[in-house]
């Protein structure tokens, strides 16, 4: 669970189909990606931006094609994931601990998201945008290879938004890949610009 | 090792901070506290009927957590965050079982020694009655995080788990009732067999239906 990988992280999705709830959701997706690479998925509301990443992240099955990867994953979605009624700081030990994170790499994690000062809040008072940073620095904290963000920019304010952009720009500059999911056109380079069209087949 | 270690952790917890470990036990004193105002204080009545009310209660009691055990974990994320980092849904189940016998189990039945002084039972029954809940409480804890990951998310939820407890637990309530008896050496055995049939195979239950029911 905790196995660090010494071979570079890499990706690579071949030919990948997916149905949810009766509705052929993605069809015929190949994807490549090495170490270094930010891959920016964008597409309308329900086009399957999300199952893209469950996909990766191996929550969902394919229903054809397969799908490849290297190295850890962290996942950000629509959910925190970070228990409410105990502090941020104990929030994210719990899941530092799991990953085998050190104590400096989630304190820097709580810097780069410039959460210092909420490390002693409940997480169930936390903002909105708050909670946004909060799941952020649980990806960052966990030191994994490849990083699986879905609308990381959605409530966060403009300052966060370049924090977010450097975490990702620092992250993909030190070997790791970076998966994002967003409405908003790419804020920093990426190597791969998705654009998945809503085919909605129903079958 | 350590990481499961520290998801028992999470789940005691999280029983400690949502009222999870004190509801069940305060439900099962009120039970055995209200029952002698509806026999009347006849001691040998009692005496004779009140190990099984425990019984019952204790089984009752199993019903309380469970709209806490699975449904929080899926909505927040959690259940997908440990998916994520490699757990299978067997582990996760076993962790949450493990959290259970200790946050829900032991402190019932240390409430079974109150709860059977409040209906004055014969303190020659009392260590038959709390070796056969300490031999059936496991299975009760496995049987309520099952039933928590099988009935997540549906409307109706705690109904929904009473009817699918009470028929499974029949043969540890009857095994049960049968070391109040004179002689509980045979029915102690079943028990014990039964409970521990129940206690293995729910981790695999479980584990299915949290499967069944990512999304």
């Amino acid at each position: 669970m905790s196995s660090r990988q010494a071979s570079l992280p890499s990706l690579s999705l071949d030919n990948v189909a997916v149905m949810r709830g009766n509705r052929l959701l993605l069809c015929g997706l190949s994807v490549a990606a090495r170490a270094g690479d930010v891959i920016w998925i964008r597409g309308a509301n329900g086009c399957g931006k999300s199952s893209l990443l469950r996909l990766v992240a191996g929550l969902l099955t394919v229903m054809s094609g397969t799908i490849h990867s290297e190295g850890r994953m962290a996942l950000a979605d629509e959910n925190m994931a970070l228990d409410a009624n105990v502090t941020l700081e104990a929030a994210l030990r719990f899941w530092a601990d799991l990953d085998g994170a050190s104590a400096e790499a989630r304190h820097a994690a709580l810097t780069d998201m410039d959460l210092q000062n909420l490390v002693h809040i409940p997480v169930r008072f936390l903002s909105t945008g708050q909670r946004k940073r909060a799941s952020i620095a649980r990806v960052l904290a966990s030191n994994a290879d490849i990083w699986l963000m879905d609308e990381p920019y959605n409530g966060l304010d403009s300052a966060s938004c370049t924090r977010l952009d450097q975490a990702i720009i620092a992250r993909v500059a030190s070997g790791g890949i970076v998966l994002v999911a967003a409405h908003q056109p790419p804020s920093i380079n990426v190597a791969i610009s998705l654009i998945l069209d809503s085919q909605d087949i129903a079958v | 090792m350590k990481a499961f270690i520290a998801l028992v952790a999470r789940e005691v917890r999280l029983a400690w901070t949502g009222g999870g470990l004190w509801l069940p036990v305060v439900f099962y004193l009120a039970v055995a506290t209200t029952f002698p105002f509806v026999t009347g204080p006849d001691k040998a009545l009692l005496a004779r009927t009140g190990g099984g009310i425990l019984w019952i209660a204790a089984l009752l009691a199993t019903l309380l957590p469970i709209e806490r055990l699975i449904l929080p974990d899926r909505q927040s994320g959690v259940l997908d965050q440990l998916a994520l980092r490699g757990w299978s849904d067997e582990l996760v189940a076993t962790a949450k079982i493990a959290g259970q016998i200790v946050a829900f189990a032991l402190p019932l039945l240390l409430a079974t020694i109150f709860g059977s002084a409040l209906i004055g039972l014969p303190e020659a029954q009392l260590g038959s009655l709390l070796l056969g809940l300490a031999l059936a409480l496991p299975a009760l804890s496995g049987l309520s995080v099952m039933i928590a990951a099988l009935t997540a998310g549906l409307s109706g939820a705690s109904a929904l788990g009473g009817l699918l407890l009470v028929p499974i637990t029949i043969p540890l309530l009857i095994f049960g009732a049968g070391t109040l008896t004179e002689d509980p050496g045979n029915a102690m055995q079943l028990l014990a067999a039964t409970s521990l049939a129940i206690t293995a195979l729910s981790p695999f239950a479980a584990g299915a239906a949290l499967r069944a029911g990512r999304t």
